[in-house]
């Protein structure tokens, strides 16, 4: 029964001869029985037995996520601001202290080094970007900032743990006597060396929390005693893809530009002298209209739609980049990158056979509702 | 696929054979049953469709006969004996999750008439199927 390769997991001999690295609640996953699975380097819970009760959990209550493999980098100095406008797409300037704003790195190109987080400090700025892409992003911060007066210092020394759901915020005050209620969307708070932030990558309300790594444990035993289950990466995985949410490296890369991944929204194109690595690139493509987009697509019959499978419409072939079974919905839906102009039906080759499927506009769930037509 | 706990091991009765693809199989009144094993479910993940064959179809030993589709990925399910499908678990339409369940039991995929009784011989017996999944775990 030969099973396809997830995308998280890494051939054994990428990872072969390097230890894989542990988070601060490594031990506690183990002892929840869950599922250990080597991503980007680290071993880490792709379930703690099922994927798809940890996906209602989230839904319907509250699920917590160690996302301590997430590469957290402080950015401090007069030039802090200087650097980000160069390499940032989005507008720097939003992250004013206490708020976050999602964009992305660029290439000279206009494809993408990663997607980020830029939280605004009273001291600088905080990026949180991903695990896989740790080393490639703190070079490409770390080049750039010779020419400004800018500290980069990645903080190994704090755990990241995600509490979503619609039941993340009452469940995180009771856990921490820290109200978070009041918080606001895309805000972050700072006190005593935690940063929590209403951020998240699953559809639903809640917080991310950095902290140090010697208080994760206590965090996270809070939590479960308040009633949060853990959830695993495969979880993580079902919620962002409904929500509509996209996974660098499988989405988007250094090959595909904002513009054809649904994210022109996160860039900044004023003022317009503001010359951020790939501006150049990215108008060009914008003025001529991007030649693929991103489209959700979703199956009303039976199969699963999976990564590479290809997908012909009105328009011509195309790709799934990212697929699952929705747990909410109980059908498969995906993200295929299409030619430009691509509606209505389509047919996805799944296993050698044309199923028919849709074209929408994701995203698909939201707060535990479908919300594409 | 890296599996650092010890105490949740696959379950592998004694009562059944197995093969190296991990399907098992049971003879019960000359006709032989199939499924895939704790192993297989565990490494599958939560199941969420299963293409069964059609009953009538005619089978060979280690040829496709089935797919099972989990969140996670889809596998091919391989005949472990030559023969004639002679019954399908409709329940797994409704309740695929039974695979993940009972996969020894309710989670049962298909029966074959077999054309050679004596090919059950060549699949593992429990001792056996054992080492070759530790022998999976330790290629990662």
């Amino acid at each position: 029964m030969p099973v396809l390769a997830p995308c998280w997991y890494q051939p054994a001999d990428e990872v072969m001869d390097m230890p894989e690295r542990r988070t601060a609640l490594y031990d506690l996953h183990v002892a929840a029985k869950a599922r250990m699975v080597p991503f980007a380097g680290w071993s880490m819970p792709l379930n703690y037995g099922s994927q798809i009760a940890e996906h209602h959990d989230v839904r319907r209550s509250a699920g917590m996520f160690d996302v301590s493999h997430m590469t957290i980098t402080d950015l401090t100095g007069t030039g802090a601001r200087e650097l980000l406008a160069r390499l940032f797409a989005n507008d720097v300037d939003k992250a004013a202290p206490g708020r976050a704003v999602y964009g992305v790195l660029l290439n000279a190109s206009g494809g993408v080094i990663d997607d980020v987080i830029v939280y605004g400090r009273d001291s600088g700025y905080r990026v949180v970007s991903n695990a896989a892409t740790c080393e490639k992003v703190l070079d490409w911060l770390r080049v750039h900032a010779g020419g400004f007066d800018v500290a980069v210092h990645e903080r190994r020394d704090l755990a990241l743990i995600a509490v979503q759901g619609p039941n993340a915020l009452t469940s995180f005050s009771a856990a921490t006597a820290m109200d978070v209620v009041d918080l606001g969307a895309f805000s972050a708070r700072e006190q005593n060396g935690w940063m929590v932030a209403r951020t998240g990558y699953t559809g639903e309300d809640g917080v991310e929390v950095a902290l140090p790594n010697d208080q994760a444990v206590a965090l996270w035993q809070r939590l479960s005693n308040a009633g949060v289950a853990p959830a695993g990466l495969a979880a993580r995985d079902t919620l962002r893809l409904e929500a509509g949410l996209l996974l660098y490296g499988q989405d988007m890369d250094e090959t595909t530009s904002p513009l054809e991944s649904n994210l022109g929204w996160t860039v900044a194109w004023d003022p317009a002298e503001r010359d951020f690595v790939g501006r150049e690139a990215l108008a060009r493509q914008r003025s001529r209209g991007p030649e693929r987009v991103l489209r959700g697509v979703v199956l009303a019959g039976r199969g699963v739609i999976r990564q590479g499978q290809r997908v012909e419409t009105n328009a011509g072939g195309g790709t799934v980049t990212s697929g699952i079974f929705s747990p909410t919905l109980g059908y498969s839906i995906g993200f295929a990158r299409l030619p430009r102009g691509a509606t209505g039906d389509c047919l996805i080759e799944i296993r050698r056979s044309d199923i028919p499927g849709r074209i929408v506009r994701p995203p698909f769930v939201r707060q535990g509702k479908q919300v594409f037509k | 696929m890296n599996d650092v706990t010890s105490d949740n091991g696959p379950d592998i009765p004694d009562d059944f054979r197995y093969a190296p693809s991990h399907e098992w199989a049971r003879v019960e009144d000359d006709q032989v049953t199939v499924g895939i094993s704790d192993f297989a479910q565990q490494s599958l993940g939560d199941v969420v469709y299963v293409e069964l064959p059609q009953v009538g179809d005619e089978v060979s030993a280690g040829a496709e006969a089935c797919v099972v589709e989990s969140v996670k990925a889809a596998a091919d399910v391989y005949a472990p004996v030559s023969g004639t499908v002679v019954a399908i678990n409709e329940a797994l339409e409704e309740a695929p999750e039974m695979v993940n369940q009972d996969p020894y039991g309710d989670g049962w995929f298909f029966k074959i008439e077999p054309t050679a009784l004596d090919e059950m011989d060549d699949l593992l017996d429990a001792d056996g199927y054992q080492q070759h999944c530790e022998s999976e775990d330790d290629e990662d």
